[in-house]
């Protein structure tokens, strides 16, 4: 009786958070930040794309951003390495920092900054070479020539693309003869050859089939241990699959962002709970 | 007048308005799809229908006992298999949802509940059978009246409980829910100071020590009932509130839910 006295006096300590068993769950506040948006915003023109958002992307984590069209979730990952930058009409105000440098800021050399941020588009687009050197055109362009250096490097792409079975019989091929989920492997393999720190997955696998997917999914995960890997995605259930966390983005805000586990079984926010349930928000 | 603003901008800009989650009955019906709707309406509703078979089952059960009512617990013994039969209907329709649906969110906590709740109610099914099977032994061996004032009174307060859970379950109402673990403890002295009283009656007169020791598991019976029908409560707060409050303490989860609301004002 004494005990339950106790607890009652001690009742506004108590969160609900607190009855769970949360121990072993992945926690953002205990994360190192790759990426530190901050109130960003984005204008196509007039129209406002991105609207005062803020955001720590966690380090070697998988991040995904989920939302309807046009909510701002592939404007978002493509600003992280300025790829923004070609489209007309576009201003950007905010800051985002990678390696504490605001890569908006005066003097930031872009192919730089994108040689370390690296990008996967939705179409695989491999270049009309062979296999070899698609993977090797990055260090190429880079300067390197060094045959050993790049063998070990394709080889290191490819393996870690879960590639190399495949190819190493026919790596002097054209690239344009492999499947499309192979296609996108050695996209994801050229991106990665270069060792950038950030891997930006656009839809990587929503023109593939289901095997092509899981590949791709099962790559994700291998590689996250070396990279940071933001990946944008209509289908939830990858998003729940592959990711760490995710952020919920609704008319260019981020509305939710939280560890996956919790976003998938207990969100906050009425309005997350409607797109990943499926209902008319 | 800023009373006034807020109210026109809530409804004419649909994001503005207050967005913190709250689950009611109505949560499971607004999906894009219509056919989940159907299917997640379906097992609330069977659920339901499971809930009011086996709190009859109870009733009867204990009529039967009270009344020296042998018909009525055969019937209570052989609709037994009716109870078991819905526990198995309404698991396969819940797996189904989970293969087709991947259920996130409410959705999948409700599916998540409804199978934990069938196995609740199926266990509570079988407590009946067994006060059904006891009547009839009490009735070979000539009854006699010890005991049964206290098992009518465990049995009416259980039988309460698990009308309450199930009603909480029906309303999503978290305060109904925590009412049926609070009357747990009510059914748990209830049970003890039955228990001592036929412990006096066995000492009294051994030679009705095996006529009162099928009152004792009868007795035994219905708190597990009260125990089954705390379990569903739990599963209420977890549907609603998104937080697993098994084995936790009943002021602990008061304490934390109370938090909750004054936070969502």
């Amino acid at each position: 009786m004494n005990n339950a006295r106790n607890n009652n006096t001690s009742a506004p300590a108590i969160k609900m958070a607190d009855l769970g068993r949360n121990t072993q769950q992945m926690n953002l506040a205990q994360e190192t930040t790759s990426i530190d948006v901050q109130k960003m915003n984005l204008y196509y023109g007039k129209s406002q794309a991105l609207k005062d958002i803020t955001l720590q992307i966690p380090k070697q984590r998988v991040t995904a951003f989920i939302g309807p069209s046009g909510c701002g979730k592939s404007t978002l990952l493509r600003s992280f390495n300025r790829m923004n930058d070609l489209v007309d009409g576009v201003s950007i105000d905010g800051e985002v920092i990678i390696d504490n440098q605001n890569i908006y800021a005066k003097g930031v050399d872009v192919a730089d900054l994108r040689r370390r941020v690296g990008m996967v588009f939705q179409k695989p687009n491999p270049f009309p070479k062979s296999i070899y050197e698609n993977v090797a055109y990055g260090l190429r362009i880079q300067g390197i020539n060094n045959k050993r250096l790049l063998d070990e490097t394709v080889e290191w792409a490819l393996k870690s693309a879960a590639l190399w079975e495949e190819t190493k019989d026919r790596l002097h091929e054209s690239a344009l003869g492999m499947s499309g989920g192979q296609q996108q492997r050695l996209v994801i393999a050229r991106t990665i050859a270069i060792k950038p720190e950030i891997l930006l997955l656009d839809e990587p696998a929503s023109a593939l089939d289901p095997i092509s997917t899981l590949k791709i999914e099962e790559l994700i995960h291998n590689l996250k241990d070396k990279f940071t890997i933001i990946i944008v995605t209509h289908n939830m259930q990858q998003a729940a699959r592959v990711s760490d966390y995710t952020a919920f983005m609704y008319l260019g805000k981020v509305i939710e962002f939280d560890n996956t586990d919790k976003l998938f079984t207990n969100p906050s926010q009425k309005q997350t709970e409607d797109y990943i349930t499926g209902r008319y928000g | 007048m800023a009373n006034f603003l807020t109210t026109y901008l809530q409804s004419n800009f649909p994001y503005l308005r207050a967005k913190k989650m709250k689950i009611n009955q109505e949560s499971h019906s607004t999906h894009i799809s219509q056919k989940f709707n159907q299917e997640l309406e379906e097992i609330r509703s069977q659920l339901l229908e499971m809930g009011g078979l086996v709190e009859q089952q109870i009733h009867d059960a204990i009529q039967s006992l009270t009344e020296g009512d042998t018909q009525l617990a055969k019937a209570v013994c052989e609709k037994d298999q009716e109870v078991n039969q819905l526990q198995l209907d309404i698991d396969e329709q819940c797996t189904k949802i989970l293969a087709r649906r991947q259920p996130a969110a409410s959705d999948l906590r409700l599916v998540l509940v409804v199978i934990r709740a069938t196995a609740d109610l199926e266990r509570i099914g079988d407590e009946s059978s067994k006060v059904a099977k006891a009547t009839l032994k009490l009735a070979e061996e000539g009854s006699s009246p010890r005991g049964y004032i206290e098992a009518r009174h465990l049995g009416n307060l259980v039988r309460k409980m698990v009308q309450d859970a199930l009603n909480a379950f029906a309303r999503f109402d978290t305060a109904q829910a925590l009412a049926v673990l609070h009357e747990d403890k009510n059914v748990d002295l209830e049970y003890q100071s039955a228990t001592r009283s036929l412990v006096t009656f066995m000492m009294e007169d051994p030679r009705a020590i095996s006529q009162v020791m099928n009152i004792m598991w009868v007795l035994r019976s219905l708190e597990r009932v009260g125990d089954h029908a705390s379990n569903l409560a739990e599963y209420v707060i977890y549907l609603v509130e998104g937080q697993d409050v098994r084995y936790t303490k009943t002021e602990v989860i008061e304490a934390a839910i109370g938090q909750n609301k004054s936070s969502k004002k």
